[in-house]
C-alpha cells in the first residue's frame, strides 16, 4: 500500500464518517490477528530464520540451501513433482473446459444436474481417502477394472507403479477427486454468458464447436486461469499420494519421491531442521509468488467501498 | 445453416462427444459404486467374484467385525477424534471469523487494510505449505503431540473471514446498522442482534468449508501427532493399510486386514463429508467463484 492510497482511505473515512467506532475494529480482529500471526505469519518467519542459520543458530548464509539443492533426491522430487504437475494441469484445463461445455450444451435439464452430480461427488474423498480407493483400482488383482488393467499389460501391482507411471498415477488420482468442483464452476460461468451472443453467433451460421473456440472459451479464460494458478500452487505440495502408496508398496515408490516429502525426510529422519525449512522455504515462495500474481492482477478487493 | 450443410458429419461429432463423455462418466462413478460394493464382500469374493454385483449381508457385518476389531477399536478412537479436532476447530472458526470480517467490512481502523491484504495472500497459500513451518514452531514452545497442535492451526481459516467480509461489504447495509446504532444499540448489539442474524447464509457457508477441510487434512495430523491414540481417521487409514498384507506382504499376522476391510474403512472415513457433499453442491460453488466474481 502506498502512502497516498493510506491518506484516499483516511480522508474518506473522515468524510463519511465511521461506520464503527475503530475501538470497535480492533477488539472484533484482535482473535483472529493473534491467530494470523501465530499461524501464517510467524511460522513463515521462523521458517525463514532456521534456513538461514545452522544446527546452532548461528548464521549459515545459503549453506543450507546449498546443501539442500546438492542432495540428489531434491533434483529427482523436482522432476517428479513437474512431471505430475505437467500431465495434471493439462488434463485439468483441458478436460474441464471441454466436460464444462458438455454439462452446459445438454438441453435436458435432469441430465445436466444428474451429469454435474457425478462429476462433483468424487471431490469427498480428498487425502487419504481418494488415494486408498485408487490403490484398490491399481491393484489388478483387485481392481474392478482388471480387465482394463490387463489389456495394458499390467498382472500385478508392482508393474502399475513403475516410476515412470507414477506421474500420471497421480494426476489421474488428483483428477479424479478435484475435476468436479472446478466443472461445476466453469458451467456456472458459462451459464453467465449471455444468451444474445450466443444466439447472435448461431444466426450468424457459427457451429457449436465454433461458439465454443471464439466465444465460450474466451470469455472463461479468467477462471481458467484461476483454476490453473490454484491448481499449479497446491500440486507442488504434492505428499499424501506418493507417502501412502510408498507405503503400501513396500518402498517401489521412495519415501522421498517429492519436495514435501523429502522436507519431512529432512525434519524427522535426519533431525535437520534447518534443511527442512529451506525446502520448505523454496516451496513457499513459490505458493507465495503464485498467490501474489494472482492477488495483484486478480482484482478480488474489488468490493471495497 | 451448417446443420444442413452436414448433416452426416455433425451427427459423427454428436456422437463423439456424447461417447467420449460417457466414459468420463463411467471413470467418475466407478471407483464409488466398486467401493460401496466392496464392503459386503468376503476377502475371496472381491477377488474372485462379479465386481460389480453386492456380497453378502453376512460378509458386510464380517469386515464390520474385523474393522472395529482392530487394535481392539482403534477406528472407533480415530473417529472420535476426528470429530473432536474438526468441531473444536469448528466453533474457533466461527467465534474468530465471523467477527473478523465484520470488522473489516463494516469499521475502519489504520491496520485493516493490511490485514485484508495479508489475510488474502494466506487464503491463496495452499495450507500444506505452512504445515512444517509450523511444526518447527510449535516444536519450540512444546506443544506439538497435543490436541491443540492440530486444532489452533485448524482454526486459522483465512478464506472464512474473506468470505464473511465480502458478505458483509456485499448484503448488509451499512444504514441498518446506523439505524441500530440510533436506537441506542451499543456495538457489540449491533453486532450480535442486527448483523450476526442477517449472517446466517455466510455462517453456515464457512462452517461448510471448515468442516470438509479439516476433515479431509491428512499432512498436519499426521506431522503433529506421534502416536495413534491421538490419530484422526484421516492418518489412521495409514495404520490399517500399513497392516494389509495385500498391500504390505510383511504385515501378515494376527493384526492383518483384508481388503473389503480396508475398503469399509474408506467408506466410513469419508461419509460424514459424503452426506455433507450431497445437499451442498451449491455451496461449494459459491464459494470456489467468491474469489473472482467480480467482473
Amino acid at each position: 500500500m502506498t502512502s497516498s492510497e493510506a491518506g484516499r482511505w483516511a480522508s474518506t473515512g473522515r468524510r463519511r464518517g465511521p461506520a464503527g467506532g475503530s475501538a470497535t475494529g480492533y477488539a472484533f480482529v484482535s482473535l483472529y490477528a493473534v491467530l494470523l500471526v501465530a499461524f501464517g505469519v510467524l511460522p513463515a518467519l521462523y521458517a525463514v530464520r532456521l534456513a538461514f542459520t545452522d544446527g546452532d543458530g548461528a548464521f549459515a548464509g545459503f549453506t543450507n540451501f546449498s546443501t539442500v539443492l546438492s542432495d540428489f533426491r531434491f533434483g529427482s522430487a523436482v522432476t517428479h513433482v513437474a512431471l505430475y504437475l505437467a500431465i495434471w494441469l493439462v488434463a485439468l484445463v483441458v478436460l474441464v473446459s471441454f466436460l464444462a461445455l458438455v454439462v452446459h450444451a445438454v438441453q435436458v435439464r435432469w441430465l445436466s444436474r444428474v451429469l454435474r452430480l457425478v462429476f462433483y461427488l468424487p471431490g469427498a474423498l480428498a487425502g487419504a481417502s481418494s488415494v486408498l480407493l485408487w490403490l484398490f483400482v491399481l491393484d489388478p488383482t483387485a481392481s474392478p477394472v482388471s480387465g482394463l488393467l490387463h489389456l495394458l499389460g499390467f498382472t500385478s501391482f508392482v508393474q502399475v507403479i513403475t516410476p515412470a507411471n507414477l506421474p500420471p498415477v497421480f494426476a489421474v488420482i488428483a483428477f479424479w477427486a478435484g475435476a468436479g468442483g472446478w466443472i461445476v464452476v466453469m458451467y456456472g460461468a458459462l451459464n453467465g454468458i449471455s444468451n444474445e451472443i450466443v444466439e447472435a453467433a448461431r444466426i450468424d451460421g457459427a457451429s457449436a464447436v465454433q461458439i465454443a473456440l471464439r466465444i465460450q472459451l474466451p470469455l472463461l479464460r479468467k477462471w481458467i486461469a484461476y483454476m490453473g494458478v490454484l491448481s499449479l500452487a497446491a500440486g507442488t505440495q504434492l505428499f499424501v499420494e506418493p507417502q501412502l502408496l510408498s507405503q503400501a508398496s513396500n518402498a517401489v515408490v521412495p519415501n522421498d519421491y517429492s519436495l514435501n516429502q523429502l522436507a519431512y525426510q529432512y525434519a524427522f529422519q535426519q533431525n535437520d531442521f534447518n534443511g527442512a525449512a529451506a525446502i520448505s522455504l523454496l516451496l513457499l515462495v513459490v505458493s507465495l509468488a503464485l498467490s501474489a500474481v494472482f492477488v495483484t492482477r486478480g482484482g478480488l478487493f474489488e468490493t471495497e467501498v | 445453416m451448417g446443420a444442413q450443410r452436414h448433416p452426416a458429419g455433425r451427427d459423427v461429432g454428436r456422437g463423439l462427444v456424447g461417447l467420449v463423455t460417457l466414459l468420463f462418466v463411467l471413470f467418475f462413478v466407478i471407483p464409488l459404486v466398486w467401493l460401496l460394493l466392496a464392503t459386503s464382500k468376503s476377502a475371496h469374493g472381491l477377488i474372485s467374484g462379479q465386481p460389480f454385483l453386492p456380497g453378502s449381508f453376512g460378509d458386510l457385518t464380517a469386515n464390520w467385525d474385523q474393522l472395529f476389531g482392530f487394535q481392539d477399536g482403534a477406528v472407533v478412537t480415530w473417529v472420535r477424534n476426528s470429530v473432536v479436532y474438526v468441531v473444536a476447530a469448528l466453533a474457533v472458526t466461527l467465534v474468530v471469523s465471523v467477527p473478523a470480517g465484520y470488522a473489516l467490512a463494516l469499521t475502519r481502523f489504520r491496520l485493516r487494510r493490511l490485514l485484508l491484504v495479508v489475510t488474502l495472500v494466506v487464503m491463496l497459500v495452499p495450507n500444506t505449505a505452512l504445515v512444517l513451518p509450523i511444526f518447527l514452531e510449535l516444536n519450540t514452545v512444546g506443544l506439538v503431540g497435543s490436541a491443540w497442535s492440530v486444532i489452533l492451526p485448524m482454526s486459522f481459516f483465512p478464506f472464512g473471514v474473506y468470505l464473511t467480509y465480502i458478505y458483509f461489504s456485499t448484503s448488509v447495509p451499512r444504514d441498518l446498522l446506523a439505524a441500530a446504532r440510533v436506537d441506542g444499540c451499543g456495538e457489540v448489539q449491533v453486532f450480535t442482534r442486527v448483523a450476526l442474524p442477517l449472517a446466517t447464509p455466510v455462517v453456515a457457508l464457512v462452517a461448510f468449508f471448515s468442516f470438509v477441510q479439516n476433515w479431509n487434512n491428512f499432512f498436519l495430523p499426521f506431522v503433529m501427532l506421534p502416536s495413534s491414540d491421538g490419530y484422526p481417521i484421516q492418518v489412521g487409514l495409514t495404520s490399517l493399510l500399513a497392516s494389509t498384507p495385500a498391500f504390505n506382504p510383511s504385515s501378515a499376522g494376527t493384526q492383518s486386514v483384508q481388503l473389503p476391510t480396508l475398503a469399509l474403512a474408506t467408506v466410513i472415513s469419508v461419509l460424514p463429508v459424503l452426506v455433507v457433499f450431497l445437499f451442498s453442491q451449491r455451496f461449494l460453488v459459491t464459494g470456489m467463484t467468491a474469489g473472482g466474481t467480480k467482473e
